[in-house]
């Protein structure tokens, strides 16, 4: 039969004074104690003074970290831009890429999306050797995936998951995120979402265009008698593109930076879009198209033909002399 | 290179801790080490507030009267060496201690030290007696709400009936000690 005893405040008491000494609870509130000292005093409670060598090591570690490694950190973002153009300029060595960049008072700044047309996976380098640019695109698997992830880590890029690719307002709630921060590089865009010979330049998607952004237009010409650039993906792979390009004679490049573009009032995207695309066209001196870049592909959209026949019928149909007109103009042009 | 300097331990003092209370130089100076991290106002003193921080200690049924047990009559603070000699009745007895010097006086953990912490947590009027209604106090703090007042009461009468020689229906010191004994005997017998 348990009863009470006098003495069992004992207990308490005990249990009490072990508490007093050590507690489970109040030390894990306060930085954790370490078995060997690490040389840094915001680590060290009581601290005092064991030995002249300790002291001595003490303060070497302090030199190398404040510093060094602390300035190290401090300059990584701008020492990480340096290694980038560095590594772009042996890419572009590697290719035997000849780039003469024109008008590069219009440099693309901070503050907006660059768009160009797009002849080659190597546009990216070539504009990327003269100054960084966040890109944007879907997030890969297998090997390309790791690079993508690794490029992340030293500079923003704008990676897309498979799935968020198809939501429209996500890719552009982030493009308008990244655009805002003016830390971060400008973004680079292909609009005709393909590559195409780099006689023309395709249909501009619209969708860059809608953000509201400044847009800094760029034309890229390859001089095809030095090495054809043009990247025939349904003829081959990318590694054959790769043999192709680095075994001709030289890849021979001018890029015109143009001056930056805002949409006007009363502008919509599409409107907009074709007037960067014509100033881009005007300034390489290329065929500029309406016709979609997509079409390499896929099959023409059966709205085009069903438009025809609406103006035609118009005709049969007999109205005023100025749809006639419009109506034989349109059939010339396609 | 140094802490707190106002704060900081002299060799001196951990001498005379030593004497005082029995425990070694490593065991002073971690307890000191764990003064001050109890010592949020960094003033090298711990007040109630410091002791009920420590979440364990504040859940003990008894943890106010131990806490106040630290603090000497009247006063609101508590030094490090308050602080030592108070833990010193609950420092585990070494084997070399047990065959000491005879003439040397009663180190603090010794039993009767002991039993005399565990009276004055009743005592709280310091009249060196238990009357029935401090002895229900710390019932009650130790119960609860779990035994009702009739039972406390029957338990309180029955341990004060037990104790109590000059039939003064209070509890002396040596009342107290004399019932620690019989009560070590039975824990031994079952």
């Amino acid at each position: 039969t348990s009863e009470f005893n006098l003495t069992d405040v004992l207990f308490f008491c005990r249990k009490a004074m072990e508490n007093v000494v050590d507690d489970d609870v109040t030390k894990r509130f306060s930085p954790q104690k370490l078995d060997s000292w690490n040389l840094l005093t915001r680590n060290n409670h009581n601290f005092c003074h064991i030995s002249l060598r300790l002291k001595v090591v003490w303060v070497l570690g302090l030199l190398l970290r404040y510093g060094v490694l602390l300035p190290l950190r401090w300059l990584r973002s701008c020492l990480s831009d340096k290694v980038h153009l560095m590594g772009c300029h042996i890419c572009v060595r590697s290719l035997s890429a000849i780039i003469t960049y024109h008008n590069r008072q219009n440099k693309p700044q901070n503050d907006g999306i660059c768009v160009a047309n797009h002849t080659t996976p190597i546009d990216g380098i070539i504009l990327a050797n003269d100054r960084c640019y966040s890109l944007v695109g879907q997030l890969h698997g297998g090997l390309l995936g790791m690079i993508q992830r690794a490029m992340v880590t030293s500079s923003p890029h704008i990676w897309f998951e498979r799935a968020e690719v198809k939501d429209r307002h996500l890719v552009a709630k982030r493009l308008i995120d990244h655009v805002a921060d003016k830390t971060k590089h400008p973004v680079l865009i292909f609009p005709e979402g393909t590559c195409i010979n780099n006689t023309s330049v395709m249909m501009f998607r619209k969708s860059s265009f809608e953000l509201g952004c400044t847009i800094y237009p760029v034309a890229i010409k390859y001089d095809p008698r030095f090495g054809d650039a043009f990247w025939n993906s349904s003829k081959f792979g990318l590694v054959r593109y790769l043999l192709r390009t680095m075994s001709s004679w030289a890849i021979v490049c001018s890029v015109w930076y143009l001056p930056p573009m805002n949409r006007k009032e009363g502008e919509d995207a599409v409107q907009f879009a074709n007037r960067v695309k014509s100033v881009i066209a005007a300034k390489g001196g290329f065929v500029d198209l309406k016709w979609d870049g997509g079409l390499k592909r896929a099959r023409v959209k059966e709205a085009f033909k069903e438009e025809q026949q609406e103006l035609y019928s118009r005709l049969v149909v007999g109205v005023s002399q100025g749809a006639d007109n419009a109506a034989s103009d349109s059939a010339k042009e396609s | 290179m140094g802490s707190r300097a106002s704060t900081l331990l002299r060799e001196e003092e951990i001498e005379e801790i030593k004497k005082e209370t029995g425990f070694s130089h490593s065991q002073i100076t971690r307890l000191y080490s764990r003064f001050t991290s109890l010592d949020k106002g960094e003033n090298g003193t711990l007040s109630r507030e410091d002791f009920q921080r420590i979440p364990e200690l504040a859940i003990n049924p008894l943890g106010d009267r131990i806490i106040n047990a630290f603090f000497p009559e009247g006063e609101d603070q508590v030094n490090f060496r308050g602080f030592m000699r108070t833990l010193a009745h609950f420092r585990p007895i070494e084997d070399n201690e047990k065959n000491k010097n005879p003439t040397a006086s009663e180190p603090l953990n010794s039993r009767s030290n002991k039993l005399l912490f565990a009276f004055r947590l009743y005592d709280l009027d310091r009249d060196d007696k238990i009357s029935r209604d401090e002895l229900l106090q710390v019932l009650r703090m130790m119960v609860g709400v779990n035994i009702s007042d009739e039972q406390l009461g029957s338990i309180a009468d029955r341990t004060i009936q037990e104790a109590d020689t000059n039939g003064d229906s209070c509890i002396s010191f040596q009342e107290f000690i004399k019932a620690s004994l019989v009560e070590k005997l039975c824990e031994t017998c079952f």
